[in-house]
């Protein structure tokens, strides 16, 4: 194809659409902590004041929690950490709207979505200590195991969603991503899957900005939310740091899903304040001032001053938190480095389901292996820290 | 009771990290969690969280020393719990006698395989000796939760017989100067070549105090270019030192008369970026001699007004400011020949360069969205570049992305030259030097202080009439400043 080349042919701008965050956004709470009127208000019409309270206490115990991990895996406790800094709201309202029988796909990061389905903090550590393929029983908490491959997450959804249409329920389901994600061609699978079957799948997109250092606008020249209707899923872009808006948006996807109205897309504006992963270090490719200017809209000053707008906070309602804040990192602190260290053979026991000779033939072989070093194989232990913690983190 | 706390791998697979900063002295209490030291990894510089409350014993290692994973690095003394407790790296384990059967090897030193950086090749065809804890649990201290006696392992023991001779490591060969990537990054922005130092690290590791020493050696001759005097007078012009190469008076073995010296750093860099210039953009160059008493009037007007107090003002100020308002007008002298898309890519803005001779060779950091900036703000820029550049701490990010360029060779008291274009770029300007001469002004003679420019252009992308017209509104500009209203 030719194409004329003048002087006066248009230069695209560079980039920049998929990152603004002041885009039109579901917004119920601004960042002073003053309602804003929304048409989505009713959704969350019947959150109380303890409720509220409630919402707070997660948030804080999960960054609470998320502090602990990190200064665990910087004293060699853990192989790896990643650090959900700044994302409490898109986690904590989302998940908080969920009932015990929808069924959770997340990343590596929705520790806070886990907390709230009730995985206690010896297991959220467990992989990342590496001591064992799955952090929890998927099936006790109803949450799919730490997914470190990038979006694979979001067709397990997919099929799972298939099933529960197979079964004729009203259980949702609910996959979360990060922004990078949906640069994968499991995400967009995933989406056209859920499309054709009509499946009951919420995709929630955390766009946290940043793909490791890859900033959100190379890879979306339009907001992300923008694209999933192109798939035939209506979606939503939602201010990831309002925790009442994200329930808001949240309860009414799944409401929809519950209801035979098929899949639907969230997108939560929100920024990870922190690194990508404890072996990242930010400060070589972002700049400072748009941390602060994010640190400026972080979700739990917002629920903090909306709290205290409406006369709901106070000292020793604060203290309370914090103090079971702390509890719970001396819990996870206890329990992580007095984790039992599993068998070296365990690695084999969860690849199949049923016996396979070529990996018995294995097992023998690392069996031996082991007997070299005057260990007997059941009874010796890996490294406190193993190749566990080494999945994909692009 | 004493605890030690050993390096952890504080990234995914890395064999030792430098402490950079200790945040803490022997005597010191520390809290649970306290950040320690900062500590350098070859892929970030973290902060390091006590492990334990209670008072530093001991700092095993000095700032700016690099350990290996696994070597204790401070030692605490903590209430209760048992003595000699340690915790942090693992790896290796604890006590065991040696099997008969196995001829024991050192371990094989493990190399760093980061995450994304590709698998490391085997090097041997045994793998590492390593031995397994016969019981995790039978120990396991029940009160104290800070205790991991039994469930971490101490660093490897040298207790195994001596290796067989064979076993020796051979000597890796020297593709390169042994550094960490942090390391690597930060003489890459200073402009030091890892060959030309020596590391005074483990096994020769070139560690930061090694760049950092080597840096400041180099600024401390670095010729002051940017924006100085372009006035000279006679006997204050720049010479350069006499060549200690040169001649008999210099260094050098006696009877050599010719060096060699290998094409390499900066030197490689700045060839291939004329070559690739010289030879893809057909060069033209014109010329303008302009009267600029008037600018450099203007000049000491506003360096006599308190909004330009501390911001250096020179010629170069008012031409790159000239520049922009001309490219705005002349925007195919702003642009370029991306010849894989078969564009031509017209930039909306103005990254401007500003030529920069360093010791180290020839650098070109630019002004990002000069376009945008008042003569003020553009001439705080141009010294904050030539700042950056005195300092040594160019980043690759000042050197990348410029559209156009201009070099202030008048410095260095000549008056005009074919500059060779940055690669990529439309155009670039040289200043020459500024000279009183004896000139035409209002129909008679006057001793005037006039300056010749030399502008370069790609013609590929802009036309002789194009080039003219630039330069002549340039000129008019720095002829007379008021001209710059007309063109706003």
């Amino acid at each position: 194809m030719r194409t004329d080349v003048s002087l006066h042919t248009p230069v695209r701008p560079p980039h920049d659409a998929g990152a603004t965050a002041s885009g039109p956004y579901v917004q119920l709470v601004r960042p002073d902590g003053s309602r804003t009127p929304s048409s989505y208000d009713h959704w969350v019409s019947d959150v109380d004041a303890d409720q509220l309270r409630s919402l707070y206490e997660d948030m804080v115990v999960i960054r609470r929690i998320d502090t602990e991990a990190t200064a665990l895996q910087r004293q060699g406790q853990l192989g790896l950490w990643p650090p959900l800094l700044g994302q409490e709201a898109a986690q904590i309202g989302s998940a908080r709207t969920l009932r015990a029988s929808d069924f959770v796909f997340g990343s590596y990061r929705e520790n806070g979505v886990a907390w709230c389905r009730g995985v206690d903090p010896e297991s959220l550590m467990r992989v990342w200590r590496g001591n064992a393929a799955a952090g929890w029983d998927p099936f006790s908490v109803n949450m799919a195991p730490t997914q470190v491959i990038i979006g694979a997450q979001a067709l397990h959804a997919a099929g799972y969603g298939m099933g529960v249409v197979a079964d004729g329920t009203d259980d949702a389901v609910i996959t979360y991503f990060g922004d990078g994600a949906t640069s994968q061609g499991d995400v967009n699978e995933a989406m056209v899957f859920a499309a054709s079957f009509h499946t009951p799948v919420v995709f929630f997109c955390t766009n946290n900005q940043w793909a490791i250092s890859e900033p959100v606008g190379l890879q979306a020249q339009v907001p992300i939310a923008n694209r999933a209707p192109g798939f035939g899923i209506p979606s939503v872009r939602v201010d990831g740091n309002d925790v009442l808006a994200v329930m808001a948006v949240t309860r009414e996807a799944l409401d929809r899903a519950r209801t035979g109205g098929g899949p639907s897309f969230i997108e939560a504006v929100t920024y990870r304040m922190g690194p990508h992963t404890t072996a990242d270090d930010p400060t070589r490719y972002r700049d400072a001032a748009e941390l602060e200017e994010w640190r400026a809209k972080d979700p739990i000053t917002r629920i903090e001053a909306l709290l205290r707008n409406e006369g709901l906070f106070t000292d020793e309602f604060a203290a309370s938190v914090a103090a079971a804040a702390d509890a719970v990192a001396a819990e996870l602190r206890s329990s992580c480095i007095n984790m039992p260290a599993p068998p070296a053979l365990d690695i084999f026991a969860h690849v199949y389901a049923e016996p396979n000779s070529w990996l018995e033939t294995q097992r023998a072989d690392y069996e031996r292996y082991l007997a070299l070093y005057g260990a007997e194989g059941d009874g010796g232990t890996i490294p406190a820290k193993g190749a566990g913690a080494n999945g994909e983190s692009a | 009771m004493i605890k030690e706390f050993l390096l952890p791998d504080l990234g995914e697979g890395l064999t030792e990290s430098e402490i950079v900063t200790w945040h803490v002295a022997v005597g010191d209490i520390v809290t649970l969690n306290q950040v320690i030291a900062d500590v350098e990894t070859a892929k970030a510089v973290v902060e390091l969280p006590s492990p334990y409350a209670g008072t530093v014993a001991r700092l095993h290692e000095d700032a700016g020393t690099v350990v290996e994973v696994g070597a204790p690095i401070v030692s605490f003394e903590v209430a209760g719990g048992d003595a000699g407790s340690r915790t942090g790296a693992s790896g290796a384990t604890a006590q065991g006698t040696a099997p008969a059967v196995f001829t024991p090897e050192e371990p094989t030193k493990r190399t760093p395989n980061l995450v994304g950086y590709g698998a490391v090749p085997e090097k041997t065809g045994r793998p590492a000796r390593r031995r397994w804890l016969t019981d995790g649990r039978a120990a396991a201290p029940s009160a104290a939760a800070a205790s991991m006696t039994d469930s971490v392992p101490a660093p490897a023991p040298a207790a195994d017989p001596a290796p067989a001779a064979e076993s020796a490591q051979p000597q890796q060969t020297a593709e390169r100067p042994r550094s960490t990537p942090p390391v690597r990054k930060l003489a890459r922005d200073l402009g030091i070549d890892l060959a030309d130092i020596s590391g005074t690290g483990p096994d020769g590791l070139i560690v930061r105090s090694d760049v950092t020493r080597a840096a400041e050696e180099n600024t401390a001759d670095i010729a002051d270019v940017l924006g100085d005097a372009a006035e000279p007078n006679a006997g204050t012009r720049l010479l350069p030192p006499p060549s200690a190469n040169m001649g008999s008076a210099g260094g050098g073995t006696p009877g050599v008369r010719e060096e060699r010296v290998p094409i390499a750093g900066m030197r490689k860099h700045t060839a291939a970026a004329m070559v690739a210039s010289a030879f893809t953009a057909p060069h033209v160059t014109v010329f303008l001699t302009v009267d600029v008493t008037e600018s450099m009037e203007l000049l000491e007007r506003l360096r006599g007004q308190k909004t330009f107090e501390g911001i250096k003002l020179t010629p170069l100020t008012l031409a790159a400011k000239a520049v922009c308002l001309a490219l705005s007008r002349h925007p195919s002298l702003n642009s370029r020949w991306d010849e894989a898309a078969r564009e031509i890519v017209q930039y909306r803005y103005v990254n401007l360069g500003i030529a920069a001779a360093t010791p180290r060779g020839l650098m070109v950091p630019n002004v990002k969205d000069a376009q945008a900036l008042g003569l003020r703000e553009l001439a705080a820029a141009v010294g904050t570049l030539a700042q950056t550049a005195r300092a040594g701490k160019t980043t690759p990010a000042d050197l990348s992305g410029g559209t156009f360029s201009i070099s202030n060779v008048g410095v260095f008291g000549v008056d005009a030259g074919t500059p060779i274009l940055n690669p990529g770029e439309a155009g670039i300007l040289a200043l020459g030097a500024v000279r009183r001469q004896p000139w035409v002004h209002e129909g008679a003679l006057a001793v005037r202080r006039v300056m010749t420019l030399s502008l370069s252009f790609d013609h590929r992308l802009v036309d002789g009439e194009q080039g003219a017209r630039f330069l002549s509104d340039v000129g008019a500009v720095l002829e007379e400043p008021a001209m710059a209203l007309a063109m706003m």
